[in-house]
């Protein structure tokens, strides 16, 4: 049992292994928030006049908004004055071999490699070093079948249309405070449309990283999948030790028109707080909801072991009939993290059905929380939603919650909810002991059976990324 | 904020006062009316914005004066039970004419909490409010600080009450809205036991009750509750149940909606020692435009604790059904076993349910599942008793029927349990036939 118990503590207590900051000149907005600020962003990024307009109406909107406290989540006040509002590496970047060797370095250490990536993993990525885009890959490639993956200021200037036809429809301006905030502020993310018919070829890729001190990041990811088309989209995360929180607040909205069927997986790494005290972790709120049309669908994957703070619910609105919403997470916290993280699905179509399947895992002093929300409405006929939620516990300081919010307005619905909360079980232990398996391996299989059901969702490297971050003590053991 | 107060005003004014006293009663019962005063005064009537309240609206009581309901008579031979030592109020009053409390063995006191109260009986004083958290219930405030009576049980250790108690409580509808707030106190001590039917009916008219019930159980003590609202269609019904429990003492409490067109049953659970037992079941059956809102709160607070939770509910024409558990494990209560399930079927496609069953658990060495699912009747089910010549209608009313019984039968007390069975076979078309082949 004590054997077992250092396991779990070496586990629980394992330092963040990517704790770096990496020294690039960096040409950063000062602190502060106004209508200025707001404009000298769009301006830097020459965006079209009614992208500034749309920016200034989110502002203006943000400003009426209250901060949200019914998260079961605790952090001091965030002054939103002393953020910096905009980061760019100084330097202009047009090809791989441009990138400054510090940052390719820094990716290194990640275990990403983008040249080696290009290689081995078939991968495009669009690597994102705090807030501007610095290299792209695989852009030709994709182009031969008309898919466009690029940064969200170059589908600006490239694909105005697109980006004006879809931004906000998913996630308006007015969504919620933090979206709303993204929605002034944004300074970059992705963006990818896959045309009709088009099976995208090769896993769409964006690492994030936050590296500028004091700087929230505002990511805007847009992803649209025209009628019949396919992608899987991949967002993984990490960034350097820091002393001083950082906010991020990113928006992802999905688009799935009729017959399409979205994919998206992430993981996410970053720096969750010093593990006594909590000092200087990432705030992570972010809103990310997906649409879909007629015989679409979109399956959201998340495998969250960072941020000192996250607030975090992908949802689906199943609005076209015979849609399917997909929601399957691990989020693990330890040290003194706090997860408050779930999923809503919105049935407004006819047949149309959604499972969640949500693993969380407290240890030390970690406050995990699944909040989510199934709703169906009066026209839903034949809605059907499966949910389960389940807790492991490690250690007597940590905390597990389940708050599912359930809307049923159908008689035709079938819906189904289950939680449960347990600890590893000593006999489980006992069990695996007795046929010569070392406690190690035992506790790690355990946890490793426990989240199967959402990593065998992941992509292949995902999955080994995700495996990884679940710590040294569970590596070998996952297969 | 002031809008809400303002909201507290109108329906304070129709009270006359903003609290009440009984003659006789000591000054900390008058202090402790006086905080649930301004606290009601602080907190106003709930609006929707409140989380606790997100799907229960009261705008339409809060806009209406309700005067206290004043003395009356009642007949109330439809709800009589052959047997048992009974206590009637009428609109919170306590009817000394209507109730027959029969001999009670040694050791036991039942009787009207306001005589307790001016006599100054010492458990009646020390138990009053001691579970009721005035800020989180703003209605049991306003109980707080208006009752005029209710029932007051005392059970010495050891002693042992064979026939149920009755606890019957009559609202009797006059010109205008009028309400009633009765408040019942029952303590159990060391290894007591007892079976007690807490009733709610009325005999028509536009009236609220708005009761608040505590239950006190010392070690080992024992109680059987049956808590049964069947008051009118016309009624609001807004009520809050609070127990504690004593090292290895055992509440099982059945609820039952049925009346009043909005009903609202607050249940807070507090587990304290160890080796006590929480059963919280109940059945709500609702139809047109009904309302029943069920908000239970188990806090396990101590280690080894056990309790269990079967919600179900039938939903019929456009009602509504909010359902909000929440279990609470506290650092250190380890070797928890909580279960809670909350199940539904909806009858009609204007029915509406919001389940929200919950956890917050900060210790680890836990057990603690809950589960909610929301249906129609399983179509399988209907085929199989259809390809055995039975009528759809049979065959639905047979499955609703089951599906209810599982609550039913767990009532303890005979007459209740059959005036559940005819509530149900009220509601299915084929309801008698159900009841004949179960």
């Amino acid at each position: 049992m004590s054997e077992q118990t250092k396991i779990i503590e070496d586990f629980a207590n394992r330092e963040y292994e990517h704790g770096f900051v990496t020294d690039v000149e960096q040409e950063t907005f000062p602190p502060g928030l106004n209508e200025d600020v707001v404009r000298a962003i769009s301006a830097k990024k020459n965006e079209p006049e009614w992208m500034t307009e749309w920016r200034l109406k989110a502002y203006r909107k943000w400003l009426e908004m209250t901060e949200p406290d019914w998260a079961k989540v605790d952090y001091p006040a965030i002054d939103y004055q002393e953020i910096s509002y905009f980061a760019a590496p100084k330097k202009k970047i047009d090809s791989l071999d441009e990138v400054d060797p510090e940052i390719l370095a820094t990716y290194e250490k990640l275990g990403i490699p983008l040249d080696e990536q290009k290689l081995l993993a078939n991968v495009a990525v669009d690597a994102v070093f705090d807030s501007v885009s610095v290299a792209t890959t695989f852009k030709e490639k994709l182009g031969e079948l008309g898919v466009i993956f690029c940064s969200f200021s170059d589908a600006l200037q490239d694909h105005p249309e697109l980006v004006k036809k879809y931004l906000g429809t998913v996630v308006p301006y007015t969504d919620n405070y933090f979206a709303t905030l993204n929605s002034a502020v944004f300074s970059d993310g992705s963006f990818v449309y896959i045309p009709k018919g088009v099976r995208c070829p090769m896993e769409l890729s964006t690492y994030f990283r936050i590296n500028a001190e004091n700087t929230g990041q505002f990511e805007r990811t847009l992803i649209v999948a025209d009628e019949g088309a396919y992608v899987s989209y991949l967002e993984g995360c990490t960034a350097p030790q820091r002393d001083e929180n950082q906010l991020h607040a990113a928006v992802v909205e999905l688009v799935a028109l009729d017959d399409a069927e979205i994919k998206y997986s992430t993981v996410q790494n970053w720096y969750p707080g010093d593990k006594e005290t909590g000092a200087g972790g990432i705030y992570n709120f972010v809103t990310k909801r997906g649409i879909c049309g007629k015989r679409s669908k979109i399956s959201w994957t998340q495998v969250e072991t960072g941020s000192a703070i996250t607030w975090k619910y992908p949802s689906v609105i199943l609005k076209g009939d015979d849609s399917v919403g997909e929601f399957y997470s691990v989020a693990l916290t330890s040290g003194r993290q706090q997860a408050d993280t779930g999923s809503k699905m919105i049935h407004l179509g006819k047949n149309t059905s959604s499972t969640i399947i949500s693993k969380g895992i407290s240890a030390g002093k970690g406050q995990n929380t699944y909040r989510g929300q199934v709703k169906v409405t009066r026209k839903a006929e034949n809605a059907r939603n499966f949910s389960q939620c389940d807790s492991m516990l490690i250690g007597q300081d940590c905390g597990a919650h389940t708050f599912p919010y359930i809307e049923i307005n159908n008689p035709t619905a079938q819906m189904e909810h289950e939680a449960t909360t347990s600890k590893i079980g000593e006999d489980q232990i006992f069990y695996c002991n007795q046929r010569g398996i070392d406690t190690e391996d035992a506790v790690s299989m355990i946890v490793n059976g426990f989240c199967k059901e959402v990593f065998k969702e992941l992509p292949m490297e995902f999955a080994v990324e995700a495996q990884k971050l679940l710590g040294v003590s569970l590596e070998g053991s996952v297969g | 904020m002031s809008q809400t107060a303002t909201t507290a005003e109108t329906f304070i004014d129709g009270l006359d006062a903003g609290i009440g006293s009984i003659e006789g009663e000591s000054e900390a019962i008058l202090a402790l009316r006086l905080e649930a005063s301004r606290s009601f005064a602080a907190t106003g009537v709930p609006t929707p914005k409140q989380e606790e309240w997100r799907f229960t609206n009261l705008k339409a009581l809060a806009a209406t004066p309700h005067d206290l309901g004043g003395p009356a008579t009642a007949d109330i031979s439809p709800w009589r039970l052959t047997d048992s030592h009974r206590l009637v109020f009428v609109n919170g009053r306590f009817a000394d004419t209507l109730s027959q409390i029969g001999e009670l063995p040694e050791g036991v006191t039942i009787g009207s909490l306001a005589t307790a109260l001016s006599a100054e009986n010492e458990r009646a004083v020390f138990a009053l409010g001691k579970g009721v958290d005035l800020e989180s219930h703003p209605f049991a405030a306003l109980n707080t600080a208006n009752f005029v009576d209710g029932a007051f049980i005392h059970l010495n250790r050891g002693a042992v009450v064979e026939k149920p108690i009755h606890l019957l409580f009559v609202s009797v509808g006059g010109d205008g809205p009028i309400w009633s707030a009765p408040r019942n106190v029952i303590s159990a001590d060391p290894t007591a036991q007892a079976t007690i039917v807490e009733h709610y009916v009325g005999t028509g008219g536009e009236t609220l009750t708005v009761p608040v019930t505590e239950f006190q159980l010392a070690p080992g003590a024992n109680i059987k509750h049956v808590r049964l609202q069947e008051e009118g269609r016309e009624t609001r019904h807004i009520a809050l149940q609070t127990s504690r429990q004593g090292r290895d003492s055992r509440l099982e409490s059945v609820a039952l909606n049925v009346g009043a067109a909005l009903s609202r049953t607050n249940i807070d659970a507090e587990l304290g020692a160890p080796g006590a037992h929480a059963s919280l079941d109940g059945l709500y059956l609702v139809e047109d435009a009904q309302h029943t809102d069920t908000q239970i709160k188990v806090r396990h607070a101590a280690p080894h604790c056990t309790s269990h939770e079967l919600y179900k509910g039938i939903l019929d024409g456009k009602s509504r059904a909010v359902f909000n558990g929440r279990i609470v494990v506290d650092p250190g209560a380890q070797k928890t076993d909580a279960i809670q399930s909350n199940r539904n079927l909806l009858l009609s496609a204007g029915a509406l349910v919001n389940s929200n069953p919950q956890l917050e658990i900060l210790a680890d060495d836990v057990r603690c599942t809950h589960g909610s699912t929301v249906g129609r009747l399983d179509e399988e089910a209907i085929f199989y008793l259809r390809s055995r010549g039975i009528a759809r209608s049979t065959a639905e009313s047979l499955l609703t029927y089951a599906f209810a019984a599982e609550i039913v039968q767990e009532i303890p007390v005979a007459e209740i349990r059959e005036r559940m069975e005819r509530h149900l076979v009220e509601r299915l078309p084929q309801g008698e036939l159900a009841r004949e082949a179960f």
